[in-house]
């Protein structure tokens, strides 16, 4: 089962390709195709699975490479590898991608550019599940790349809305800025260790990278001194800020909901997202360099912590049903990433694997609303639980989750995080609860806006969505409940397959798990409160907080901030590059034309005038001469007769008198 | 006996006579004449220094009948060529013989 690992992101790449290039004619529009490649992923994923539980829940070790572009004395090698993390990162990308591609089937029917949208799905799969087996750092940041641009074309799919164009080229270019992190991470360890293979930089953490020290000046706080393995590590995280969202580069994600409902979802869960939080678990050994106090992990948690909390608070004041669910994202990212730097490697991963089935439900189930009403506006939404009964319950089970309500997969692994947090990390595990109570009550708000209460408009004709879309979501809706499951403090099924350096889970503690159950319900009592009761209405409390409201509606001013600090200077150098190429460049260019055409103008004048008038010269003086001498000619007999007397004569007179 | 000069001085006057009309003349037959007309003249100038030079020998006078005959083999061709001309053209206008122009 092992060995047919390459297959699972070679057979969606080959599937894009297909589609991409038969499109129209294949079964299902190349739909069915599409489905076909990822569900023999996801079988190939299970029977791995299978296999490592029968055989005592080892994690597989599974790799194959082969040498690369050798150059002089360095040998590349790319490969796959398979262990614990992978795997568990293979059941997500490929379950979730799989519910997804059946979704779509139903999302999607009837849009004019349905096969290209399979084709551009079908890459996005492929491009992260290579990522997830890369072996190498190269071969991730090759697919981390085509991520990013499967992004970029799914985020623009409807590019003839200039709102999509925009979002997909905001997702692609704010990305791109954390790449550039991830690169020069790349070169560091490239540089420092000889070899991008993840092996060979593992194993040069202790010895090199943690005791090497390089010492540079950071604007603010000036001359520092650090170890190579924390740049390294922080440079890299700056890759995982971009394609996971975190502050201050998460201002990508609320903006790529312009794409269809299922990338949506596809990018919220499993793909796009996952990959920066799945890239601080891959490189954890050079994050953990140290076991105390390491400066990159407590950079991640900080990072982490600051996103949790102000995207959550954002959340909070959204109307567009997409954009709640957004920084929901954004702020559950923030958990994760939260969960890695205060050392919870396992958690932090959990995190990631219960919140894509239930981010994924929620986002299907949002676009089941968007589908069957045609509008993202809660405040135009209202009474849907009785149009659309399933897409509510389903709905409800993955709010239940996402809150972290007890027993449903949200609630282990952010307890998880939060017993991590609280050991090592106290302040951190404040913001977690904070952060808590507020996930819960926008999820409250979400939900009590959306599908409950009357109507709000009447002229909204809602309707249940075709199966297709709704078992999917049922799918979802059981995972949202049993995800949790298979990491339970009894039975840490997840720890053996995912974990650092074989630490034992810290011990099950009650008064965290009861903190954390505390303000889930803290905030959904608050929504009920608010929004269902009506104890405070809304408006009143907007009045009450208005500074606090208009900063979070504003989304407290980071793509302003952003726009002032990065993308004006830009500007103001690409106008700058353009006013030097306009008149600088194009100037010499210019002159140089236009020499050219004076030199040749003089030169077309001494062509016609002197060359030409001297061989015109030598024609006419021949024709002249030619027309004196045929005057001779005048065929007469008696002429020829008097000019050679005339010759006689003349030769007589220069003999006798010469 | 007569000076030399005498008969050299005939034989000049028909060369001349014969020159001018050979290059003044437009009638074919004309020309013809003048050229026997120059030939004697150089017929007359043979005879008259072979007597003033060398009189025992006859060089001059057989000199001057070999002139002869091809005067008369010249005048045959000539005529010859007159007639031809007359055939075509209807004419022996020497002037309006000029093909050989350019």
């Amino acid at each position: 089962m092992l060995e047919l690992t390459p297959l699972i992101p070679a057979l969606p790449l080959a599937g894009s390709a297909l589609i991409a290039c038969f499109g129209g004619r294949l079964p299902g529009q190349g739909s069915y195709p599409a489905i076909a490649t990822l569900a023999a992923g996801w079988l190939i994923a299970l029977g791995i699975l299978g296999q490592t539980l029968a055989h005592g829940a080892h994690p597989p070790h599974w790799e194959r490479s082969i040498v690369w572009a050798p150059t002089g004395d360095t040998v590349l090698r790319m490969g796959l590898a398979l262990d614990g993390l992978g795997l568990a990162m293979l059941l997500v990308v490929t379950t979730v991608s799989l519910l997804v591609h059946i979704y779509s089937v139903g999302y999607m029917h009837g849009d004019p550019r349905y096969p290209r949208f399979f084709s551009f799905l079908q890459l996005f799969s492929a491009s992260m599940l290579m990522l997830v087996l890369a072996d190498n750092l190269l071969l991730l940041y090759i697919s981390w790349e085509l991520v990013g641009l499967s992004s970029y074309l799914l985020i623009g799919f409807w590019f003839q809305k200039p709102e999509a164009m925009r979002a997909a080229k905001k997702a692609f270019i704010v990305t791109r800025l954390g790449d550039i992190g991830l690169f020069l991470g790349l070169l560091t360890l490239f540089n420092a260790v000889g070899s991008v293979a993840f092996q060979d930089i593992f194993a040069a953490v202790d010895a090199q990278l943690a005791t090497t020290t390089v010492s540079f000046a950071l604007p603010l706080i000036g001359k520092v001194v650090w170890p190579l393995a924390a740049v390294a590590a922080i440079l890299i995280f700056f890759g995982a800020m971009g394609k996971s969202a975190q502050f201050p580069l998460h201002v990508w994600l609320p903006d790529a909901m312009e794409g269809p409902t299922p990338v949506s979802a596809l990018i919220h869960a499993a793909t796009m997202v996952a990959a920066g939080v799945y890239l601080v678990a891959r490189m954890y050994p050079v994050f953990h360099y140290t076991d105390h106090g390491s400066l990159a992990l407590t950079f991640v948690a900080g990072v982490g912590a600051v996103t949790a909390l102000m995207a959550a608070t954002i959340g909070l004041v959204m109307n567009d049903i997409k954009r709640v669910l957004a920084y929901s994202t954004v702020s559950q990212l923030g958990y994760m990433m939260m969960g890695l730097g205060v050392g919870g490697y396992t958690a932090g991963m959990f995190h990631l694997f219960t919140h894509a089935f239930f981010k994924a439900g929620l986002f299907l189930g949002s676009g089941s609303v968007i589908h069957g009403t045609g509008t993202q506006d809660i405040r135009e939404m209202g009474g849907l639980a009785r149009r659309m009964p399933q897409t509510y319950w389903t709905f409800v089970l993955a709010t239940a989750a996402l809150a972290g309500i007890f027993p449903f997969a949200g609630f282990w692994s952010k307890d998880e995080i939060l017993l991590d947090a609280w050991l090592n990390m106290r302040w951190v595990f404040y913001v977690g609860l904070a952060g808590g109570v507020l996930t819960a009550f926008y999820m409250g708000r979400l939900v009590i806006k959306t599908f409950l209460g009357e109507p709000r408009q009447p002229d909204i004709h809602a309707h249940e969505s075709p199966a297709v879309m709704t078992t999917p979501l049922w799918i979802l809706g059981f995972l949202s409940i049993t995800a949790g499951l298979i990491n339970t403090p009894w039975n840490p099924v997840f720890h053996h397959y995912v974990s650092f350096a074989q630490a034992e889970a810290p011990p099950f503690s009650l008064a965290i798990a009861a903190a954390g159950t505390a303000a889930a319900i803290l905030g959904l009592a608050g929504a009920l409160a608010v929004y269902r009761w009506e104890l405070v209405s809304a408006s009143t409390l907007r009045r009450m907080f208005r500074p606090l409201y208009v900063l979070f509606s504003n989304k407290w001013y980071v793509d302003e901030i952003l726009y002032a600090l990065l993308v004006k200077p830009l500007f103001s150098v690409c106008r700058a590059a353009f006013a030097f190429d306009r008149w600088i460049v194009d100037g010499l260019v210019n002159l140089v034309g236009w020499t050219g055409l004076v030199l040749s103008r003089i030169q077309g004048w001494l062509d016609r005038w002197v060359v030409d008038g001297l061989v015109n010269a030598v024609g006419y003086a021949v024709r002249g001469a030619g027309w004196l001498l045929t005057r001779l000619q005048t065929g007469l007999a008696q002429t020829n007769v008097l000019l050679a007397f005339a010759g006689l004569v003349a030769l007589v007179w220069l003999l006798v008198y010469r | 006996m007569i000076p030399t000069w005498w008969p050299v001085a005939l034989s000049a006057l028909l060369f001349g006579i014969g020159l001018f009309g050979l290059l003044s003349r437009r009638n074919a037959i004309a020309i013809l004449m003048c050229i026997e007309l120059m030939l004697n003249a150089a017929n007359i100038n043979l005879v008259a220094f072979s007597r003033a030079v060398t009189p025992q020998m006859l060089t001059g006078q057989v000199f001057a009948i070999f002139v002869m005959a091809i005067a008369a083999a010249e005048a045959a061709v000539g005529l010859a060529i007159v007639i031809a001309l007359y055939r075509n053209r209807e004419r022996i206008v020497v002037d309006e013989v000029d093909l050989l122009r350019w």
